[in-house]
């Protein structure tokens, strides 16, 4: 705002409206061929993943495979049990969104909301579990669900994510704190509880934090690869992320094949991006995730 | 703080007849501790998965445990040994070789990028959106992309090519595994991205006009306004890469496997092997205890350097 009227209260010679078009051309080519470096690896791997494999080192490399070898997909679907696999990831994917995203938006609202002698104390328990390493829990944990004899299913990576994840309680408590208090002052005098005031008051003003926070733990538990490796052990109970460790073994030099199990991958979370792009860009916006 | 304001309420109440009075209060530190209720699956969780497996790995660490036979004490021998072995200090060594270029790098990179994408620029979702779809597909998808672009014939050593240089065998080499992993991390920055861009749009613009007023150009703009107003963002960015850099773990198990001749081998990798390959619990116990002294430092380290050059403008809110 500010630039444009002061553009238009001065003239400016022609040189340096010259110098300002080239920089604006400039910063153009730098912001689209970035995004195309960045874009890259994506680009190529659905490439790949169409080409044939005697086309993989043509030179000049064929930019666009006609017509595209869709077998590929059919000979890496047929290498493990991939049906499974997706199950599996969809399961654990789906559960873990839910169960995440409610508890971590209850529990922040806890300790944004509402009052009580150890509430701050305790938050520095919460951004102690953000900052101390995850890794030293590996092993415990490893051998409390051994103990408890569900090494090998799905429950080590179901349970944990009931008790809500110390980053999203921190992002929605940091957002939290950003909406006028006055707005639960208010339904607090109409007689509302704290529950309905998160329902009906709270909540309806937070859908784009929720649905940043939702969007990661989709993203995280989707591409776990660590927790599924240690936890599942049978080739029919892997999760997709890892049962896809299997083609770098199996498929070795084979890219055109390494390239569509990648696809796989890949694919589902872009879409999700995609759909929950403008709120998640506008939750990121909002929270600024700020200390 | 919460308890003062409380204590202030009760306090204040009108002199009416003692039991009514002693209800009221009753009843107003009932209605307090409503909030433990919904906190309540956090401390819990706090409880069995954090607090209590902390203590877990500190007494298993000095443990002889191997899965299946019963474990017996030996005191400091997990962390003897661990100090002594040459593949601690490999994976250790490692581990900061890539976080020293890792996170510095990926810093800059997201804080140029956030730059770019924060200029007015037609279609720019577009854009924003081609930066951050690597990372959203970060992980297992991209580790197979990258073991293909690395390939001996791959696209990167193709594109050398065009230059006259013959690349190296990027992921079979000694020398150049390594950077090939840093390399491949610098296409992940979109989370810090988004983060700073964020931060930069909530610079306030009063603070341009009056560098453009004293007569300061873009980079006198950038130098004495973006930067000191983002540290706060810089300094965020920087404490979680750091932890997370030191447990990278995914890449090299897909990518490399800790090879060639452990030149790729990082710490969580190291611990992985030591706990589900060979399954000696209480020494992989030990060695992630040290990784978690390294990261603590590192982390005390950074927060006392911040007071130097971390700019907060406001007091966080209570």
């Amino acid at each position: 705002m500010a630039a444009t009227t002061a553009e238009v209260g001065r003239r400016r010679p022609i040189a340096l409206r010259a110098f300002r078009w080239t920089r604006r051309i400039l910063l153009y080519l730098i912001v689209v061929g970035g995004s195309f470096v960045y874009m890259y690896p994506v680009f190529f791997m659905l490439r790949t993943s169409l080409t044939k494999e005697s086309d993989l080192y043509v030179v000049p490399p064929i930019i666009v495979p006609l017509p595209p070898v869709w077998e590929n997909y059919a000979i890496m679907w047929q290498n493990g049990p991939t049906w499974s696999w997706i199950k599996n990831s969809l399961i654990v994917v789906s559960f873990s969104v839910v169960a995440e995203t409610v508890t971590s938006v209850s529990v922040a609202y806890g300790f944004a909301r509402t009052r009580f002698a150890a509430r701050d104390k305790l938050f520095i328990g919460v951004l102690a579990t953000m900052m101390l390493p995850g890794a030293v829990t590996l092993i415990p944990r490893w051998l409390i669900f051994h103990r408890l004899d569900m090494i090998d299913t799905l429950w080590p990576l179901l349970i944990p994510r009931l008790f809500g994840t110390a980053f999203y309680i921190f992002i929605m408590r940091q957002f939290f704190l950003t909406l006028p208090r006055e707005l639960d002052d208010a339904a607090r005098i109409d007689g509302a509880s704290h529950l309905q005031i998160l329902r009906k008051v709270v909540i309806p003003l937070s859908v784009p934090a929720i649905a940043t926070i939702a969007v990661f733990s989709f993203m995280n538990r989707w591409n776990d690869f660590l927790e599924p490796l240690i936890y599942l052990l049978r080739t029919e109970n892997l999760t997709l992320a890892v049962g896809l460790r299997f083609f770098v073994s199996r498929f070795g030099t084979e890219y055109h094949l390494l390239m569509a199990g990648a696809m796989l991958l890949i694919v589902p979370m872009i879409f999700a991006f995609f759909l929950a792009q403008k709120q998640f860009i506008r939750g990121i916006a909002l929270t600024g995730i700020k200390g | 703080m919460a308890s003062s304001s409380l204590s202030a309420k009760t306090t204040g109440l009108r002199p009416t007849p003692e039991r009514l009075s002693r209800w009221r209060v009753a009843r107003k530190w009932i209605a307090a501790q409503e909030g433990w209720i919904f906190i309540f699956p956090w401390v819990v969780g706090f409880i069995l998965l954090d607090l209590g497996p902390y203590i877990f790995a500190l007494i298993i660490s000095f443990l002889n445990w191997d899965v299946g036979r019963p474990p017996s004490f030996i005191g400091f021998r997990n962390y003897q040994a661990a100090f002594t072995d040459p593949l601690v200090g490999k994976s250790l060594w490692n581990t900061a070789y890539y976080t020293l270029f890792h996170v510095p790098g990926s810093t800059i990179i997201a804080f140029a990028v956030a730059g770019l994408l924060n200029q007015r620029v037609r279609g720019m979702p577009i854009w924003r959106t081609m930066y951050y779809i690597p990372s959203v597909t970060s992980g297992v998808g991209m580790a197979l992309i990258w073991i293909w672009l690395f390939a001996p014939r791959g696209a990167l050593n193709g594109m050398l090519g065009w230059f006259g240089i013959e690349g190296p065998r990027w992921l079979t080499s000694t020398t150049w595994a390594m950077p090939a992993l840093i390399i491949m991390s610098f296409w992940g920055v979109g989370s810090s991205m988004v983060i700073f861009l964020a931060g930069l749009q909530g610079v306030p613009q009063h603070l341009y006009e009056a560098a453009e007023v004293d007569g300061g150009g873009w980079w006198a703009k950038v130098r004495h306004v973006t930067i000191p107003m983002m540290t706060p963002y810089i300094f965020l960015s920087l404490i979680l890469g750091v932890i997370g850099s030191f447990q990278v773990v995914t890449q090299a198990l897909l990518m490399t496997e800790g090879g060639p001749d452990n030149a790729t081998l990082f710490i969580l990798l190291y611990i992985w092997i030591m706990g589900w390959n060979a399954f000696k619990m209480g020494y992989a116990a030990s060695i992630s205890w040290i990784l978690f002294a390294i990261i603590f430092v590192a982390t005390i380290i950074q927060f006392l350097g911040a007071r130097r050059w971390v700019y907060y403008e406001y007091q966080e809110p209570g």
